[in-house]
């Protein structure tokens, strides 16, 4: 009876959870809103998409976007709005400039350097095998 | 020789990179705002809704903008800082109060003293927006043009204060 009486507060307990809270109006711009937001980063805990966040600055940011998207500013205005206020940091593809050109060349100028390296010890070594040839 | 300098010289450039990390908060971004004109607003007075403060009206002098709230528990570590400046009597500091409640942030005020000139009220956060605030404390150095000359992020500690803001705004002043 008792184990009954748990099972029946367990279904009956999710009733209680915080509703989920009703979209904007209009489906197309949230679709928008949604695919943009998740380009963003959220400045509050900066692992998170703007999309995912559940911090109050993001929630005033999504709304700040809707208000922007209504207005019929375009999705590169809205950008632009944002990274005017806090940066590049708000985007997870960061631009390619002066400040950025390590990050994106960076790699491959390594990549180049380590096959440098790696042809200049195979040569070496080449002549070490020849050398020996010639010793036998 | 050579052989043996090469990676050692390349152990410790990455040491000085790791090594740099160390000291580097991800949680301080650069805010692109440094060097431009302040966002201008007009918002109700604190404790006095009748009264508008509007940032054009500091034009001419140099102002700190300290973002608050009462919520905001490294606010509370802040606050003595921003006391001993207000009593030293030569830095304008103005609060944005932000996303709070009147009675609230009243409640703070009248517990611990209050630092500021005049507060701003910023209950929906929207001039935190145009300031880009995500975190605060943060604190706006502006200059007698209106350009922001500097901005903290986290509490002003007497560190920051003197070798950071005191001689900035000694400069500003001239």
């Amino acid at each position: 009876m008792r184990k009954w009486f748990i099972v029946f507060l367990l279904f009956t307990s999710t009733v209680l959870a915080g509703e989920a809270k009703p979209l904007g109006e209009d489906p197309a711009l949230e679709a928008r809103l949604k695919a943009l937001s998740q380009e963003l980063r959220c400045l509050v805990c900066q692992n998170t998409t703007l999309a995912d966040s559940g911090a109050p600055l993001a929630e005033d940011l999504r709304q700040e976007i809707r208000q922007l998207m209504r207005e019929g500013k375009s999705d590169k205005e809205v950008v632009d709005y944002l990274v005017a206020r806090y940066g590049d940091f708000v985007l997870y593809r960061p631009p390619v400039n002066n400040e950025t050109a390590l990050l994106w060349f960076g790699p491959f100028a390594l990549l180049l350097l380590g096959g440098f390296v790696l042809f200049r010890v195979l040569k070496k070594h080449a002549g070490d095998e020849e050398i020996k040839g010639e010793d036998a | 020789m050579a052989k043996f300098l090469i990676p050692l010289a390349l152990f410790l450039i990455a040491v000085g990179f790791l090594f740099k990390g160390l000291y580097l908060d991800p949680h301080e971004v650069p805010s692109p705002l440094v060097g431009k004109p302040a966002p201008v607003f007009t918002a109700p007075v604190l404790g006095d809704a009748s009264k508008n403060f509007n940032s054009a009206d500091m034009k001419g002098q140099v102002w700190l903008l300290n973002v608050w709230a009462s919520w905001c528990g490294a606010c509370r570590d802040e606050h003595p800082v921003l006391m001993a400046m207000a009593k030293s009597g030569q830095i304008n500091t103005y609060g944005l109060d932000y996303k709070d409640t009147d009675a609230e942030a009243q409640a703070v005020l009248d517990a611990n003293g209050n630092p500021y000139k005049a507060i701003a009220t910023d209950m929906n956060g929207k001039i935190g927006i145009d300031y880009g605030v995500y975190g605060v404390p943060e604190t706006y150095v502006i200059d007698k043009a209106g350009v922001i000359r500097y901005k903290q992020i986290g509490p002003i500690t007497d560190e920051i204060l003197l070798t950071k803001i005191v001689p900035l705004l000694k400069e500003l002043a001239r």
